[in-house]
């Protein structure tokens, strides 16, 4: 029978053994040498069942499949854009895909996308050398024209969206804002008035500062009110 | 001559005082301080990010820069800014010494760098930037297989003894300094240097201790790193 060394929710450090023994299965985070389930990096401990994982508390975006982003324009080729999402590697969102709009071939690219613009896009595909395709045909993909951008932690990104997308939709009602969060821990954040916007930032933030405590979605609600 | 009694009055296997930090720079993807006694080393992690020249790239995994240095006003004597034949040294053994603990196959073409600065010198600098770095590293959140814990070991006189400060280092009867980086987990060997003269039972017995010193100092470094994220949880 195999031993369990840490309980759901504490914090692991690279190299610690959070298990021992068959029964238990390594995940994300973690992985197997002889008998020991051990972790690589920071993170809070997740345990379902005989599942071991470790969710990191810190680290750069590592792309993946289908991901929502947010990037911004750093170069443009005679096929497309060069798009930076804040991680080691740089995306490139080709012409066939840059838009459900015709793009003519001869058609000067900076007219759609230029330097310095962002954008919210969609990774299609990530290769093992990590070239990344980025698809902006889709629903809410677009130039994201005014309003603003935060950061926050990639790993972070999960609890801003909340449940189903509860805790966004919240701030976003409450606030007014227009409010796209990128998996790359990258948000946008417009309203009408900086006021708006100022609050929902601060309602980002307070979220990540506080991302792991229990019942957030009552305590942001709260703090909406007040203001 | 008989070394009976250390010069500052420690056990013979008893480390300096030691205090590590973890988060220390603000604008660092990771960062950490170690101080062991009076030296005190801090090291910055940037990265995983892209790595030019090109040339430098590998398609296979992510590589580790390292960069050892210390400030001039760390040593007695003013020390000159800038790199050294001494500071390249040091920065390829601390490369050497971190490398078996990471994984950056999931970073190919990168880099992640490592900046290690002395902020005071008081012997085992090297040591006190591996155990800095380390923390640093797993701060910014690369992927590693163990932390590295690393102290140094040596012979004052007669005596073997564990983490020489300047003094001893100097002592008149003949000091011999052993540099070792301990991943541990398993107790695997990362760093060894030698300079001096020593038998091989001494070695034996030196290694012996360095590997108990390292492991109090995982202790610390573990503490060091829960308590910046334990902090988050908890709030």
């Amino acid at each position: 029978m195999g031993q369990l060394n840490v309980k759901d929710k504490d914090i692991a450090i690279p190299g610690e053994v959070l298990a021992t023994g068959m029964d238990y299965l390594p995940s994300g985070g973690t992985f197997r040498e002889r008998d020991d389930v051990i972790s690589t990096q920071v993170g809070l401990v997740s345990v379902s069942g005989r599942i071991i994982k470790v969710i990191p508390l810190s680290g750069k975006y590592m792309p993946k499949k289908g991901d929502t982003i947010l990037g911004e324009v750093v170069n443009i080729g005679f096929n497309g854009w060069t798009i930076d999402l804040g991680g080691p590697y740089l995306a490139l969102l080709s012409l066939k895909d840059a838009s459900s709009d015709y793009i003519d071939r001869r058609a000067d690219l900076a007219q759609y996308y230029s330097f310095g613009d962002k954008v919210a896009a969609m990774i299609v595909n990530v290769s093992k050398s990590k070239m990344i395709d980025l698809s902006m045909k889709g629903l809410g993909l677009k130039k994201l024209k005014g309003g603003k951008i935060i950061e926050v932690t990639p790993s972070k990104v999960p609890r801003i969206i909340g449940r189903a997308g509860s805790m966004i939709s919240m701030v976003k009602e409450m606030t007014g804002c227009k409010i796209i969060v990128g998996q790359n821990g990258k948000i946008w954040v417009s309203g009408n008035q900086p006021e708006e916007e100022a609050k929902a930032t601060e309602a980002i933030m307070m979220i990540e500062d506080n991302s792991h405590t229990d019942g957030l979605t009552d305590k942001i609600k709260e703090f909406l009110e007040k203001k | 001559m008989a070394y009976t009694k250390r010069l500052d009055g420690r056990k013979f296997d008893e480390p300096r005082e030691i205090e590590a930090k973890v988060g220390v720079i603000k604008r660092a993807d990771g960062s950490a301080m170690f101080r062991i006694g009076k030296t005190l080393a801090v090291a910055a992690v940037y990265g995983p990010r892209n790595l030019y020249p090109k040339f430098m790239q590998n398609p296979e995994k992510g590589i580790l820069r390292c960069n050892y240095d210390m400030f001039s006003f760390s040593v007695p004597e003013r020390k000159r800014p800038g790199p050294t034949r001494r500071s390249q040294e040091i920065s390829l053994v601390t490369q050497g010494a971190l490398l078996p603990a990471l994984n950056l196959e999931e970073y190919p073409n990168a880099v992640v760098d490592v900046f290690v600065e002395i902020i005071q010198a008081d012997s085992g600098t090297r040591c006190a930037g591996i155990c800095a770095a380390s923390m640093a590293l797993a701060d910014a959140g690369i992927p590693m297989k163990d932390l590295v814990a690393s102290i140094s070991v040596g012979k004052v006189g007669d005596k073997i003894v564990v983490d020489l400060n300047k003094e001893e280092e100097d002592y008149e009867g003949g000091s011999t300094d052993i540099p070792v980086a301990v991943m541990p987990r398993n107790n695997e060997i990362t760093l060894l240097q030698l300079d001096g003269d020593i038998t091989s039972d001494e070695i034996k017995e030196a290694l012996n201790q360095a590997k108990k010193a390292c492991q109090q100092i995982y202790k610390i470094q573990r503490d060091a790193l829960k308590e910046k994220y334990g902090g988050m949880k908890n709030e």
